[in-house]
Parts: structure tokens; sequence; C-alpha cells
């Protein structure tokens, strides 16, 4: 615990504060989730970044992987289902000193909420936003994604998916994500590594982590990724090429590649938005006191 | 009383609304009070749409019910309106466009042709120039003086200068010079009455008494009634330091405002009933969560789409019913441009100091309509206490720790050592989530139950911080008028007209529909010989509630869901009904 120091939103420096930790909430995840994986993945990369933990907010919605902010112990927002995104950037525009990472699944992120993906995509919001993918309904007990695969049997889809999934990664790239990668809950260091270089990137970092679920899909499993993944850092991608990108996008199947796809600089919207540049929206004043010539207008 | 009543129409895209504004503008610099009645359809081109600038020496709730001056644009606006105009009274019309035959002027009126295409070719061959000449003529019909109305031309191109300007200029005091030389002024013209007076819509109002009142953030999709709101926040957004948010939907924006305020600005939000339907769930969560939350939500004619640019009071019981389960509320309910800037102040007062979410309850009457304040009226000078409700102790902070009050402190993210989980599922005092592992086991079945009364607790100071129903009018008068919103500007004229016949009657305003203040309101129904419900709906939503809460049966019922807004001798009538003096 920080002295008694008078209260500021403003990021403290100089200070040794406390970096993020677990919480004294243990997960309910089953035994052998994806999901530790990416809390674990989390939790390294703000610690390798050595962000005091009163600066992170973590954001989620609904859904199995939205628990994931009451483990760790920095500030956290757990919404309703598909609404991380809205909730994160409001935050993020009230005070764009802090660290605000989105957290949830692909029912969550690419079903219910897959307005909200493609319109923060687009502002280039400065956040980052891991999506925990196991291309499953878990915590409804097993209903098909928008990520389940062509075929597969559900108990909302007992004769297989007859529609075509989502592949998060090219909606990225058509939406404008300015970092766009996939993870594997199997190779934690490379998620902490991507996670930790999506908060140090100025822009939306999107990174779609597949976490398998280890109990309602029978098919995207660990071993069915291990058998299929490759490191894209290891085999010459130009993540900065946007065709480069495209292509590689496109692979699902025999091979999953995962690293970064893409990554590009462009203004963000806090640094659009000109109301923001004199400061935290939280410590600008607020009211009209004295700005009585604003009711000119109305004579 | 000097009192003046001028109608335009015209087809959409004509520039009815700009004559009218002009218009109104004017008469309040002269300063009258004005009330500016602005109807209009859910298209950009075409129909019918018209505006009525009523002005007068004593306080204007309403668009009142009859013109003194008409200015037809064309055909179809002298074919709808000519019977509301009153005896003395004038038309205007261009006789190039069409014409009016002496047998279509209601008794004891006149019509005065006005050349106003031709005056507008002297200065350019674009046709919209005629309005100029018309209004020109038209105010001097009402008594507006050449350079108040000229003033009032130029303003209305704000810093636009050139020709387009001097020909408007130009063409109105032709029309003006043209109506001095071939009529007289209007018996009811009216003259400067004093200051000028602000005239502000609803809207306005609502956004600059929630700017004044601290709002830093204000997340919106665009859906009439309320755009106008975002539109005069974006307009001042860098002035006033406001980030003003278009977002993809109502989903969003409610969302986008609820991240705001757990981030550490007051925030708001506003929409009409479609859009309130796609907040709903959200709403739930500001509860739950205890986030400081306004929504405004300015009602229109349902159900469904319904009639997009006509007014309702529709959604009282969506608001009283919004989200799942149960969480403390507020829903305010200001009757005009002077009220709802201070609804929107208490708004913010009240979702702070109760952390959770305030509906500011409009309707496109009240929203869209012009209305003038005095400039004593607006007191910007709005205290805005810190939002900072708790300091670091090196103690085990609980964000949700019961009190008396059910006010628990607040910290905000970047606070050291005070974090925390905001949560819309059920939670502890530290905001630990007890809906998984640990529902059902007995000890958290009685937190839970802790919990919800700890919320609900909040609605008792709740009704502390809010308006009581307000009683106006003689206390013994023989009939009591019961109503919520816009509609009391209706009766507030119509309760002039009736003392006028010697009928006094009162008005029982209920300032905040939720929560009810039941006591006073059981009190002052009790006193009241007969009462009147006053509504602007087919089931009489605010009487339903009234009966639920009091178990008063207000009986005597004025109920309109046509989408116009009442009149006022409407509300006459059925006032001499109810009192048995039949219509006279």
């Amino acid at each position: 615990m920080a002295g008694t120091s008078a209260p500021s939103v403003a990021p403290t420096v100089g200070t040794l504060l406390p970096l993020i930790g677990k919480s004294d909430t243990k997960p309910t995840w089953c035994p052998g989730c994806g999901d530790f994986g990416v809390v674990a993945a989390v939790e390294m990369a703000l610690k390798r970044l050595k962000i005091p933990s009163h600066q992170v907010v973590l954001v989620s919605g609904i859904g199995c992987s939205s628990n994931l902010p009451h483990f760790l112990s920095s500030y956290g927002f757990h919404s309703i289902h598909g609404r991380s995104l809205p909730v994160a950037e409001g935050i993020r525009w009230a005070n764009h000193t802090l660290t605000v990472i989105a957290t949830g699944g692909d029912g969550d992120g690419f079903g219910i909420g897959a307005g909200h993906f493609i319109h923060t995509m687009r502002r280039n919001v400065d956040m980052t936003y891991v999506t925990m993918d196991n291309q499953i309904y878990g915590l409804t007990t097993g209903q098909a994604s928008p990520t389940s695969m062509m075929g597969q049997k559900t108990k909302s889809t007992p004769a297989g998916v007859i529609e075509n999934p989502i592949d998060p990664i090219s909606l990225a790239l058509a939406a404008g994500a300015t970092y766009i990668a996939r993870a594997f809950s199997g190779d934690v260091k490379q998620m902490a590594d991507l996670v930790a270089g999506g908060i140090q990137h100025k822009g939306f970092a999107f990174i779609d982590a597949m976490s398998p679920c280890v109990t309602y899909n029978k098919i995207n499993t660990f071993d069915w990724f291990r058998q299929r993944v490759y490191k894209l850092e290891n085999s010459g991608h130009d993540p900065t090429d946007i065709v480069q990108a495209w292509q590689r996008s496109l692979e699902w199947g025999d091979k999953v590649p995962t690293g970064l796809f893409y990554k590009a600089d462009k203004p963000t919207y806090e640094d659009l938005e000109e109301v923001l540049t004199a400061g935290p929206l939280a410590n600008q004043p607020a009211g009209l006191k004295g700005r009585e010539s604003l009711l000119d207008e109305f004579i | 009383m000097g009192e003046i009543s001028v109608r335009a129409g015209g087809a959409a895209g004509d520039g009815i609304a700009s004559v009218g504004e002009t218009l109104a503008h004017s008469l309040s610099r002269m300063g009258l009070h004005v009330f500016g009645h602005n109807a209009y359809q859910s298209v950009i081109r075409g129909g019918h749409v018209w505006f009525q600038a009523r002005a007068s020496t004593a306080p204007t709730h309403s668009q009142g019910d009859a013109c003194d001056i008409l200015y037809a644009l064309n055909k179809e606006t002298a074919d709808v309106h000519l019977p509301s105009l009153s005896r003395g009274g004038t038309v205007v019309f261009d006789p190039e466009k069409f014409d009016i035959p002496a047998s279509q002027l209601p008794a004891g009126t006149k019509a005065l042709p006005v050349k106003t295409l031709e005056i507008a070719r002297k200065f350019t061959s674009q046709s919209i120039l005629q309005n100029a000449g018309g209004l020109g003529a038209t105010a001097f019909l009402a008594g507006i003086p050449l350079d108040v109305l000229q003033a009032s031309l130029a303003d209305s191109f704000g810093k636009k200068k050139g020709d387009v300007v001097d020909w408007n200029l130009g063409a109105s005091a032709d029309g003006y010079a043209f109506a001095q030389a071939n009529s007289a002024a209007n018996d009811h013209a009216v003259a400067k009455a004093g200051e000028p007076k602000l005239l502000m819509t609803g809207n306005a109002a609502i956004a600059l008494g929630a700017a004044a009142a601290g709002c830093k953030f204000l997340a919106q999709y665009p859906m009439t009634p309320a755009s106008s709101i975002m539109h005069w926040m974006a307009a001042h957004s860098r002035d006033i330091g406001v980030v003003v948010k278009q977002a993809e939907d109502e989903l969003a924006a409610i969302n986008m405002a609820i991240g705001a305020s757990y981030g550490g600005v007051r925030s708001m939000t506003a929409t009409s009933g479609g859009g309130f339907a796609l907040m709903v769930e959200a709403l739930g969560m500001a509860g739950m969560a205890e986030i400081p939350l306004v929504v405004v939500e300015s009602q229109r004619s349902g159900p469904s789409t319904g009639l997009p640019t006509k007014t309702e009071q529709g959604d009282l019981n969506m608001m009283l019913g919004a989200g799942q389960g149960e969480f403390p509320r507020a829903i305010l309910a200001p009757a005009n441009a002077v009220e709802a800037y201070r609804a929107a102040i208490r708004a913010f007062q009240v979702a702070e100091e109760w952390q959770t979410p305030v509906l500011l309850a409009s309707d496109l009457h009240l929203s869209e309509n012009y209305m003038t304040v005095d400039r004593s009226e607006i007191d910007l000078n709005v205290e805005i206490p810190s939002l900072f409700s708790v300091q670091p102790n090196g103690h085990d902070y609980k964000r949700y720790q019961y009190t008396p009050s059910g006010v628990s402190p607040r910290s905000l993210p970047g606070q050291v050592g005070l974090q925390w989980i905001a949560g819309s599922d059920e939670h502890d005092e530290k905001g630990h989530l007890i809906s998984d592992v640990k529902s059902g086991i007995p000890v958290w079945v009685a937190e839970r139950t802790k919990m919800m009364q700890k919320r609900m607790g909040k609605l008792a100071g709740i009704g502390r911080s809010t308006e009581p129903p307000r009683l106006e009018g003689p206390a013994d008068a023989p009939l009591t008028f019961v109503a919520w919103g816009s509609t009391v500007g209706a009766i507030r004229d119509a309760m002039v007209t009736l003392a006028a016949k010697n009928v006094a009657t009162n008005l029982l305003q209920i300032r905040t529909v939720f929560p009810l203040h039941v006591d006073v309101l059981e009190a002052a129904i009790d006193r009241a010989k007969t009462t009147l419900l006053v509504e602007a709906n087919y089931s009489g939503q605010l009487g339903r509630l009234i009966r639920a809460e009091t178990g008063r049966h207000l009986t005597n019922r004025l109920l309109k869901y046509d989408g116009e807004p009442f009149y006022p001798y409407e509300v006459v009538g059925k006032a001499l009904e109810v009192l048995g003096h039949g219509r006279n």
C-alpha cells in the first residue's frame, strides 16, 4: 500500500508502487482451461512493462473468460455480455493515462459484441483487446460460437454448424486495427510477448488468443493446435506489409500461424480528439462557472 | 396584456424553421415571452411543415390555439391553417404562386398578397429568397420593428457575410415596406416590453444544464428528438471541454458513458424511446455496479418507430421498469426550458450522490420547441464537488461497504491502493462476485440479501434529493389538474383562460415521477375537490403509477395520443366538462 498522499488520477512518478499480481480470488475455470495461460500472459506482460497495478484497468464482458479481471490486482470492470469494448473506450477517454485492456471470449467479442469490435478498431483507440477464443460457448454449456468451424456438432447444432466462421484476424485487418496478432494458450511466453507488444503499441492492439475449452470443444483442443501452429516471426513474415498480412490471415487448417500479423503507426482516437490534448479528461476543470458569455447565443 | 401568434407554413426545404426562428428571436429580443412551436414531418423535402411563434407580455407556456397572422408559402398551408386564423387576422401569401379566394377566408380575416418572388428576383434568381419578403411583411403585421427583425435575420446567418445576407436584408425591408404601405398592423401587434430574453429549446437547456453540472462526456446515437442535445454539445465541445462521442449504436453510447463515469468523469447519454430500449440492459449494470449516470429519454410517439417527429408521453412505463431485476433510479420530469436546465443539474447531483442512474424524461414537445427564459433564471455557477470520495488509508478498501445511507466510498482508477472490480454480477462489499461458486451457500445467500437492501435503501435518500409534487394555483380551487412533463405547459395556459372565465383551478405537477413522494401526493390528492389527469398517452401511465403507489384512482382523464401537443382549448373544454359547466 502506498501512503496517504493526496489522491490524483494522474500517473504517480518516481514512487515505487505495487505491480500487478494475483488477487485473492482464485480462478473458477475448469482444470486445464486455456484461460489460465491467458491470465498468466497478461500478468507477465504487465509485470515486464512495470506498469503499477493502480494504473491498469481490465475490462471484460460476460462468459467464462470474462471473469479474468477478478483474478488480478488491478482496477477492473466486469461488464455485460458483448459490451466490454465501449466500456473500455469510455474509461480510456475519461483518463487516457490508464492502461486499458479488454478481455473476453469469442461469443462476447465476435457474436453479441461484433459491432463494437469493428468500430473500436476503426477508431484506433489506444488500448489492448485480448480475446480468449475457444470456438465454443462454455459458460452456457456448449453451443456453437461465431468461430466454431463448419460442421462442428454442438448442443445447438446437433447436425453440425452450417455457417462459415468469422475470421477475427482478417476482420481486424479490414476494420483498421493497427496491431493484430494470434496467440495460443499452449505458448504462454509468446502470448506474453504479444500482449506486452500490444500494450506498448500506440493504437488498437488486438490479440486473438486461441484458448482451448477442455470441456465443450472436443475438436479444437490443445493437441489440435500443437499439430498446426507455426510462428510468423520464424517464417519470414513482414508485419508491416498488409498484403502479406492478408495472405497469412487466410491460413487456417493444416497450418495455423501465430504471432504478429500486422502493425502500423497511425494517429489514435485520443490523438485526434482535441479536448483530450489538454490532458486527461478526469483532471480537467468541469462546469461553466464564469462562462456567462455562453448565454449570448440564445438572445 | 399584449399577445400575438404568428404562424408560417410550407413544404419541408422551404426554410420554414428559419422564418419561424427569426420571428421568435425578434419577439424574444423585444422582451416578450415567446413559445415557438416547430411542427415538422419525417421528410427532408416536401410534405407540410409549420412554425408558430406565440409572444406575450405575460408568460407563454404553450403554442396557444389560434394564429393572428398566417404566412402561407403554399396552398396547402392556406388550406390547413386558415381555419385557425383568428378574427382580425391576416394571411400573407404570394399571388404569383397561388390564389386565396375570398370565400376561403374565415369571417373577419383578410388576405395580404405580397409579391415575394418578384421582390426576390430583384436580388437573385434563387427562389428561396422569397421567404425574406414574406418574413418582412409578416413582421410588420406583428409589430416587430424592422431593425429588430433585420438584426435577428443577420444573426441567423452566423458569421456568414456577403451577398446572401445583403439580399435577405434587402428583400425583408421591401416586404416590410410593402405591408406598411398596404395594410395596417394587426390589432394584437406587440411592442417592445423589456430587456431581451433568452430563447432556447428544451434540448439546449438540457445540454447547457449538463455542462454546468460538470458533465465532461456525452455519448449518443442520433435519434429524433434527442439529437440536438448532441448537436449543441458538439458545437461547444472544444470551448467547454466536453468530449462528445457519436457512438455506433445506443448500446455503445450508454456503455461508453458508464465506462467514462467509472473512469472519473461525469457522463451522460441521450436518446428517444427506441434507443432507450436498447440501453436497458446497461442501465441495470449502472444500477448494479453503482455507477453514476444520466440518461435523457426524449419521448416521441410510439410504439416502435411510431411517429418520429411527433410528441407523446408513452414511455413512462418503460422508464419505470427498464432493466431486469430491481435497482434504485430516479426519473425527473421537467416541463419547460428553465425546469429542464435545472433538472439536468439535479440529475447529475442525484446520480453522483446516490451512485445510480438518473433518467431525465423529456419529450419532443419540450426538447425541440423554443421557450423564453430570463437570464437571471440560468445560474451557471453550480458547485461541483470533487469526485474523490475516499482517501487511501492502507486498510482493505471496500467499494461496496455497507453504510446507513447505502452509499459507499468510491475510488477512481489511477488512485493508488484502492483497486476494485466494478461488476454486473452480484458481489460482496469488496466487489468480489458471489454469483458463481458462492451462490446458494447460506452465508452468501444472506450476503446477497444485504447487498440488495443496501442498494435499494438508497431510494429513501433519492426521494429526499428530488423535488416533490408542487401545487400551483389557488389551494381551494374546485378542480386540480394532475400532470407531468411538457403537458404542464398547455395546462398553465388553460388555467389563465379558465381564470378569466372565473373558473379557479390549480395544478399538481409531478416533478419527480420516480420515486413518487407518496405522502405529499396523497395529501394533495385528498385535498383536491375534483382531479383531472392530463397525459399524452393512451392508458394514463402516470395515473396507473399513482393508483399503484397511493391507492388513489384519478378517474377524470384527458388523454391524447395523436402525436400533437395539447392545445390549451382542449384542456379548457375538458375542465369545464368535468366541472359541469359545459363548453361555452
